[in-house]
């Protein structure tokens, strides 16, 4: 079982930190996880990852950017991301359990807006880096809700009608 | 405090560059005021010609999901991109290419304006670089004369919605049609509060933005 850690675009070593350190590294084992990928970004991590002790039964694998990152979403049991929007519709829409990390720089962006609803609406649990560990313990990611899937043919009828095409 | 400025700053932009365009169109050029053939009541089969204003990020990306599921008959398509923005051109051309292979048509083009506010731009330049953009928007609007504009922000949509209001001022048939990010679930965005009072349909992704805003339309979640 693994987890994937992805903080898009942007970056947010502050993530990346709190998803290697030793007590998060122990509560994922204790989670029954034994594998943890990371997409890092732009951020300045790649290096301090490399001198990670070599773990027993526990892999850590990382890369800055991809094109598409689906692939990591699909064969992940977790998903663990930054607040924005496109990771957030897309390990949703891959019905994937996900833990959104909030950024506390962005604090009061309304950014953070799509977490918070959707959080509302029981589709994802969310916390900041401090919190992270005892949130990623206390979290029954069976409770969440599945999202339900988009239906791109409410905004082509929509459309259709407003020009008249039906 | 800073989006009232920046809303501000649009409007002083625009309306700056507005009266000139404005009045000197009215005077040389009336060939716009053609009939409207397409009345709703009859069902249409004539291809729509549609303006796609690809914002940037995350804007492009949930416009582009948008054009992706519409059908061959919003034909051609024009899009505009900020100068700035290599990544939605590379995006278009993907969604194209594969639209290609079920119609066998080209059947779009792209054309670049520069952008009119930067992320956290000062409200005075952004009255100049608005000014600006402006000046590019309307003649590419009046070119292509497209009858619909699809827009979803950020600030590039503002002068070519202007340029596309003016076009309905002179009778063409166009619809402008703004769809507020998922980003947005408790407040319209700087360019959704701008055009709320000029898009012929908002379209917003969340019940609760819908009841603050009744004026505009919630169908659903879009993307």
């Amino acid at each position: 079982m693994s987890v994937f850690v992805t903080v898009g675009t942007t970056k947010f070593d502050n993530l990346i930190n709190t998803v290697t350190k030793y007590s998060a590294i122990k509560a994922f084992q204790d989670l029954g996880y034994n594998r943890l990928v990371l997409q890092t970004g732009a951020g300045k991590i790649q290096k301090e990852l490399d001198q990670l002790e070599e773990l027993d039964k526990f892999t850590v694998e990382h890369y800055d950017f991809k094109p598409s990152i689906t692939e990591d979403i699909e064969s992940a049991s977790l998903v663990i991301s930054h607040a924005g929007a496109g990771s957030i519709l897309e390990t949703l829409g891959a019905k994937k359990p996900l833990l959104v990390v909030i950024n506390e720089d962005l604090m009061g962006n309304h950014q953070l807006e799509l977490a918070y609803q959707l959080y509302r609406d029981q589709h994802l649990y969310y916390c900041e880096c401090s919190t992270f560990v005892e949130t990623l313990k206390s979290s029954d990611f069976t409770k969440l809700k599945p999202f339900p899937d988009k239906k791109p043919k409410l905004f082509v009828d929509y459309l259709d009608n407003l020009l008249g095409f039906k | 405090m800073d989006s009232e400025l920046g809303v501000i700053a649009v409007l002083i932009a625009v309306v700056v560059c507005l009266v000139p365009i404005f009045s000197i169109y009215f005077s040389v050029n009336r060939t716009c005021k053609t009939k409207n053939p397409n009345v709703t009541s009859t069902k249409r089969t004539k291809p729509a010609s549609v303006m796609i204003i690809a914002g940037s990020g995350g804007h492009t990306k949930e416009i582009l999901s948008l054009v992706s599921s519409l059908g061959s008959h919003y034909s051609p398509r024009f899009y505009v991109i900020a100068n700035t923005d290599k990544m939605s051109q590379q995006k278009i051309e993907a969604l194209e290419a594969e639209k290609i292979k079920i119609s066998n048509k080209m059947e779009y083009s792209i054309h670049t304006i520069p952008r009119s506010r930067e992320v956290r731009q000062s409200w005075l330049t952004t009255v100049l670089s608005t000014a600006y953009a402006t000046l590019y928007s309307f003649p590419l609007v009046f070119r292509l004369k497209p009858e619909v504009i699809l827009c979803n922000g950020p600030g590039t949509c503002i002068p070519l919605c202007m340029a596309g209001l003016v076009l309905k001022i002179f009778g063409r048939d166009l619809k402008i049609v703004y769809a507020e990010s998922i980003c947005r679930v408790e407040t319209l965005s700087l360019s959704g509060k701008i055009l709320y009072y000029v898009a012929d349909s908002l379209l917003v992704q969340w019940p609760s933005l819908h009841q603050k805003y009744p004026g505009s339309t919630y169908i659903g979640r879009l993307v």
